[in-house]
């Protein structure tokens, strides 16, 4: 712990000081727009946006190595790739209801294997595991403000569009009747999302981004009262696990990105365990009877 | 002869018209040639099988499906327009338990607008109006997931009339519905009618409740013998409706016999 702290103050460690940034300023983003994916039950396209990205980042490698485009950032193929991804999977899954599953399995195993093809073919050695799994040493200043417009972008879009966006991820269909732009809510929940992916994955990684908009925003599921506290629970409970995987990783000299996700894996299953144990001691205690109606419903 | 009808008005204008109404989905013919209309105030079961095509019915009167042919006329406009003055009630089947939101912040979707940022004073009142109507009032902070599936419902109910609808549309209402519940919406049904137009989808074909005007039926097969088509059919009081159904006296549906959609007035009259 206080090695973390001698770091975190070290001028010649600038990284450490980054990665916490990078881990409050990340933690916004998987409180809100995690609370959103878990309510909205599209944690699925989520993870094949982010999966995806990999051929954005491959892509730009390659292109940058090979003097096509000298000097360009992985994170803006990466940011080109995830558009595409959120546009073409949002599309099929307003329009086709019918294997809308295959073809987001196709669009995060195509997005990778391209990553992994255009890599083998840049010059110099690529190592694709500090994109997958993340890299703390990566996180550049530029990252760093990226992520904090986000962060004020997502928290305008949410304070100005709350009623759209609770009305929508409870009932699509009345939200609809009511005159509302689902789809255009929809679209533009899976862009933002795409793109906050991209900028995430320097955080946790492509692999564990997924985990880190469920498994907060789940754990605070646990005891939120609407959507809202959910949204601030999450990020409390993001921010603890951001900070607590980051101390732990630089004690124990383990990969902070996993450290993280293990962190809020662990916190949400306990959280989950005591809610069973609490469910199955009320029912122990009430008499089975329930009226017919309610007994279904 | 009697006329099928508990009270009818002809010299209302029409809420809705459905005029040779044809709908597929894909190669799949669902609706043919199906015409019928409901006038201003009137409290109207829309009526069939499962699979018959309510649903689908539903759909197109609300704008979420168009049709194939024929057309569809909702308060003097297309659907897409006229459903702004429509009160929708859902089965909200694949509701997820997890969500978390409060009865309150439930009935206060029913005042949403497109734009909006927050919901006003005057939106409140009309929640809390409307909850008072449908008995929930000491409901409103309680989480949605933990009521009963009949008071989910009456939420439902609350949520739509919240926004003081002239015409209110329920899918299924009291399906997985306990006998308290539904005595309680039909009594706040009741102190609608004649006042909020009213129509109502229910599988239930053999009976429907006592405060029926008219029942539709979707299910025969059209003139073609490709699609289903919706008739009218004559209602005559019974006792030999299952106890507890319907909050009270219910009416028994005459399947052999239909009514012409005309029948009630000349044809294209009354608009």
């Amino acid at each position: 712990m206080i090695a973390f702290f001698e770091a975190l103050f070290n001028p010649s460690m600038p990284f450490v000081r980054n990665a916490l940034v990078a881990g409050l300023l990340s933690s916004v983003l998987f409180g809100i727009l995690g609370t959103v994916v878990t309510v909205k039950r599209i944690a699925g396209l989520a993870g094949a946006i982010s999966h995806a990205v990999l051929g954005g980042i491959g892509m730009a490698l390659y292109l940058s190595a090979t003097n096509i485009l000298p000097n360009l950032p992985p994170i803006a193929g990466a940011i080109v790739f995830a558009v595409l991804a959120a546009l073409i999977i949002g599309i099929v899954s307003m329009k086709a209801r019918q294997r809308e599953d295959t073809v987001i399995n196709a669009i995060w195993a195509i997005g990778m294997s391209i990553g992994v093809l255009f890599m083998a073919k840049t010059p110099g050695y690529t190592d694709p595991s500090s994109y997958l799994f993340g890299n703390i040493l990566l996180i550049s200043t530029r990252d760093l403000a990226l992520l904090g417009i986000l962060d004020v972008v997502v928290v305008l879009l949410v304070w100005r569009f709350y009623p759209q966006l609770e009305a929508t991820s409870f009932d699509n269909e009345f939200a609809q009747v009511k005159g509302l732009s689902t789809n255009a809510v929809f679209l533009i929940l899976l862009i933002v999302t795409a793109i906050a992916v991209v900028l995430l994955q320097t955080f946790v990684g492509i692999v564990m981004v997924i985990a880190m908009l469920t498994l907060p925003a789940g754990t605070a599921g646990f005891s939120a009262k609407n959507m809202i506290g959910m949204m601030v629970l999450a990020w409390l409970y993001s921010s603890l696990f951001s900070v607590g995987g980051l101390v732990a990783g630089w004690n124990f000299d383990l990969p902070v990105g996993a450290m993280v996700v293990v962190l809020a894996g662990a916190v949400f299953l306990s959280f989950s365990f005591f809610r069973l144990l609490k469910t199955r001691r009320k029912k122990s205690l009430q008499p089975p009877e329930q009226s017919p109606g309610e007994a279904n419903a | 002869m009697p006329t099928g009808y508990a009270s009818h008005h002809p010299d209302k204008p029409f809420v809705l018209r459905f005029d040779h109404v044809q709908f597929s989905y894909g190669q799949v013919p669902v609706l043919e040639a199906a015409s019928f209309h409901i006038h201003e105030g009137e409290f109207v079961a829309l009526v069939g099988p499962n699979g018959a095509g309510k649903t689908t019915v539903l759909k197109l009167v609300l704008g979420l499906a168009q049709p194939n042919g024929g057309s569809i006329t909702l308060f003097g406009s297309s659907p897409r327009i006229g459903r702004d003055r429509i009160g929708y009630v859902p089965q909200h089947a694949d509701y997820d338990p997890t969500f978390p939101i409060s009865v309150e912040e439930v009935v206060r979707m029913g005042r949403i607008r497109p734009f909006m940022r927050s919901y006003s004073s005057k939106d409140y009142d009309a929640v809390h109006s409307a909850l008072q109507t449908m008995e929930l009032s000491d409901l409103a902070k309680r989480p949605y997931h933990a009521l009963s599936g009949g008071q989910r419902r009456r939420v439902l109910v609350a949520r739509a009339l919240s926004a003081s609808p002239d015409m209110l549309v329920l899918d299924e209402p009291t399906s997985n519905m306990d006998a308290d519940s539904e005595r309680r919406l039909f009594a706040a049904l009741g102190a609608l009618k004649g006042k909020t137009t009213v129509l109502i989808v229910t599988h239930d074909t053999g009976f429907v409740s006592s405060l029926t005007d008219r029942v539709l039926c979707v299910g025969d097969v059209g003139p073609s013998r490709i699609g289903r088509t919706i008739v009218q059919h004559r209602i005559e009081p019974t006792k030999d409706a299952p106890a507890q159904l319907f909050g009270g006296d219910a009416l028994k549906v005459l399947h052999d016999s239909s009514l012409d959609d005309d029948c009630c007035c000349p044809p294209g009259g009354a608009e």
